[in-house]
């Protein structure tokens, strides 16, 4: 059985603060204004390869964090240990950036993998979610699919971004192939740059804008 | 993604860690709900609690404390469970709440500005 201690509190032996362990690591992170009230959340979809953290990292004020959560409906138990003893652990892995909005308000991005399994721990992790982003790589216009009918299962609003790779079909074409809802708005993205990810984003949130004041409350 | 710790994980550790508990109390915590230590570690603490005192000094999201102890967001709602239990930490949840629901328009505004001077 590992220790906790030992990989959790390894130390560099540089601590400069009367707090022996741990203090490094905690000082290398950017921390959230002590005014901050309230987290809200984005999340930038899409298949292996499309563009997702590259997008997250443009726009995002901190180096991006990448972290795992555990699935449920794989019938992971932790409180059964016989029983995950014979059954592998099976984790997703996400990574996130963020943008503060006010002294009191932060938004986060989260680049989630569209396939199939990522959606067990959908409302684990999103759940409340402002909107999503569907990036989409024209050449692999199938792994969209599935993310697309989740995220209407979800009730989840979103945009379609196109990473641009090497230029493709037009977006009406793309809009037709996903059979994208006329109200849905797609757009065309370099994921690289800062401008065109703002611009991504800001029609999603104009979208919302939008949709919710059509919305009786 | 290079680090995937869990993977190289003993599911024994994640037992430890937890104390056996299970995930019945994960829904008190959304995965940006923002907690706040209310107190500094005191010795004997186990070493989660006392990372976590220590970044939640300053409002800290769950998923930042998942990323800071490279475990699973389940994992560390359990362990604040504990650490809210005993009034070790405040939590401040997130406006648009668990379901999806119609945001204060307000608030798109405000990240609209947000996102213009990026």
């Amino acid at each position: 059985m590992l220790s906790t201690t030992s990989e959790l509190s390894t130390t560099s032996g540089l601590t400069t603060t009367s707090e022996p362990s741990a203090t490094d690591e905690v000082s290398a992170r950017e921390p959230l204004p002590a005014s901050t009230e309230d987290a809200m959340k984005i999340v930038i979809v899409g298949g292996f390869g499309v563009g997702k953290t590259t997008m997250v990292g443009s726009v995002s004020e901190i180096r991006p964090l990448s972290t795992e959560e555990i699935m449920t409906e794989a019938s992971v138990g932790i409180d059964d240990a016989s029983r995950v003893r014979t059954k592998s652990t099976t984790t997703v892995a996400f990574d996130f950036g963020r943008i503060s909005v006010s002294d009191s308000r932060v938004l986060y991005l989260f680049g989630a993998p569209g396939q199939e399994r990522f959606w067990f721990v959908w409302d684990q992790l999103f759940a409340g979610s402002l909107g999503a982003v569907v990036l989409v790589d024209t050449r692999r216009l199938e792994d969209s699919f599935y993310s697309i009918d989740r995220l209407e299962h979800h009730e989840t609003p979103f945009v379609v971004a196109v990473n641009r790779f090497t230029g493709g079909p037009s977006l009406e074409a793309v809009r037709d192939a996903l059979e994208l809802a006329p109200g849905i708005p797609i757009v065309d993205c370099d994921a690289r740059e800062r401008e065109s990810c703002k611009k991504v984003l800001i029609t999603l949130v104009e979208h919302l804008t939008r949709l919710y004041d059509r919305t009786p409350a | 993604m290079k680090r995937r710790p869990i993977d190289r994980e003993s599911p024994d550790r994640l037992y430890t860690i937890t104390g056996g508990r299970t995930r019945a109390d994960e829904t008190v915590f959304d995965s940006v709900s923002l907690i706040v230590a209310e107190c500094e570690p005191v010795p004997g603490m186990q070493s989660e609690h006392v990372k976590i005192l220590q970044l939640a000094r300053r409002p800290i999201p769950v998923v930042e404390i998942s990323a800071e102890l490279h475990l699973p967001v389940s994992v560390v709602k359990i362990l604040l469970r504990d650490l809210l239990d005993t009034g070790r930490i405040t939590v401040r949840h997130p406006s648009s709440g668990t379901r999806a629901g119609k945001p204060d328009p307000d608030i798109l505004r405000q990240v609209l500005v947000a996102l213009n001077n990026l």
